[in-house]
């Protein structure tokens, strides 16, 4: 979706402010929410690109005015509520009233020191289209649901650099249908293509796209 | 740092709304019986204090000591740092970019956070900022300007947007007069942003 989140190239947000001897977390809230966030995910109540499209539907103003964890609290009440787990009414009550319903698996204290970042390889549905080397273009996608492909490189010609594999599919798995898997590849665009002719020449910038998000150029 | 996690006995009155809705978050998935607050409290441990940007100096200080390992990382990362053992668990998708004396490497992610947090913990504020995350595609030097770094004007910049689930890890160039450096000795010199991109290792008389 065309949101407030896709700030690639966006003027007016001023400097960079690094916060020296910044700690982990700023309130111990923070790492609750971390926490139960890799929490329901394990017990496979919801997938990390639905989180991040919960936050993409955060209203505009709250999504830039809301830190960080913030953020990822106001997603997760809406995935929990929107996906069934609870209602808006035991959220404002701070109890559940109603018995939960069944998770694929719950996290304990013992399972968490062994816990691994998930693969996100899938088995392919057919040989990749793409090759390193080859010319290609992001296509003009504006789809109101969740994607990966950021405003800045639409519609914007670029070179295949590296092929990562097959993998499950974020435009997809945001909005429930699945694993859907593509080829993935990063993609390296010249600045002048994507910012014009004043763009500093010693820039590249390159994205990680889906194979929908390409064709040859 | 705050380390309270016995956030139980923090007082009623002190409480922020955003606090209070977290906790009644938790209570109630608790209660629901979806998670588990001891599986929690280790989660948090586990990101204080165990998981930070020294894993990811590791992996560099050894690139910079052992050819081999430094040719295995730059072609297969994840497999690479799979070989140092349990506390390196890294999932599929690293990729390690190397800074040359022509080409500067820089890690973004324009849509979210995404942050190799295996390597170098989680996040610092200023990443997850709407000012790094929007300027860093389009005005890199810029942002540099911002942590006090000039790169010279020749040099080819690249920057990693991390649109997908690959991670990257930037390899910052080695410092002069580190010879014959052990890798202990060498991973004092690796910051967290010269992994990032945003800045260089530590000199020598850095360190002392």
């Amino acid at each position: 979706m065309d949101g407030v989140h896709d700030m690639g190239g966006m003027d007016g947000f001023g400097k960079v402010e690094p916060e020296p001897n910044e700690p982990v977390f700023h309130a111990p809230w923070e790492g609750r929410v971390l926490a139960m966030q890799r929490a329901m995910g394990y017990a496979g109540a919801w997938h990390i690109d639905m989180s991040r499209f919960a936050q993409e539907r955060l209203a505009p103003t709250t999504y830039l005015t809301a830190s960080y964890y913030q953020r990822w609290a106001l997603a997760m009440e809406k995935n929990v509520v929107e996906r069934g787990y609870a209602g808006a009414d035991e959220l404002a009550a701070g109890h559940a009233l109603r018995p939960g319903k069944p998770v694929v698996r719950k996290l304990t204290r013992e399972v968490v020191p062994g816990l691994t970042r998930g693969s996100f390889y899938r088995q392919s549905q057919g040989p990749a289209r793409f090759k390193p080397g080859d010319r290609v273009r992001t296509k003009n996608l504006h789809p109101a649901t969740h994607t990966r492909l950021p405003r800045y490189a639409r519609g914007h010609v670029g070179v295949v650099e590296l092929v990562h594999g097959c993998h499950a599919y974020p435009d997809s798995v945001a909005i429930d249908q699945g694993d859907n898997p593509q080829w993935l590849y990063t993609v390296a665009f010249d600045s002048r293509e994507l910012w014009g002719p004043d763009a500093d020449p010693t820039l590249t910038i390159s994205i990680d796209a889906f194979e929908p998000y390409l064709e040859p150029a | 740092m705050a380390h309270d996690h016995d956030h139980d006995h923090e007082h009623g009155s002190e409480l922020s709304e955003t606090q209070l809705r977290v906790r009644a978050l938790e209570t109630v998935l608790t209660e629901k019986g979806y998670i588990d607050p001891a599986a929690l409290d280790v989660i948090v441990e586990t990101y204080e204090t165990r998981v930070g940007p020294r894993n990811g100096a590791r992996v560099v200080a050894k690139a910079w000591s052992d050819p081999a390992f430094k040719k295995a990382l730059l072609e297969d990362a994840s497999k690479a740092v799979r070989t140092l053992g349990h506390e390196s668990r890294v999932g599929d998708h690293l990729v390690a970019v190397e800074n040359t004396p022509t080409q500067h490497n820089m890690i973004v992610c324009t849509l979210c956070s995404c942050y190799p947090w295996e390597m170098l913990g989680l996040p610092p504020v200023w990443y997850k900022s709407a000012p790094y995350r929007s300027r860093a595609v389009k005005d890199p030097r810029g942002v540099l300007a911002d942590f006090g770094i000039k790169l010279p004007k020749e040099t080819q910049i690249r920057v990693w947007d991390s649109t997908a689930e690959t991670r990257f890890l930037v390899l910052p160039m080695r410092p002069a007069g580190t010879e014959g450096w052990s890798e202990d000795k060498l991973a004092e010199l690796v910051t967290r942003d010269s992994m990032i991109g945003t800045g260089f290792p530590k000199k020598p008389q850095d360190i002392g």
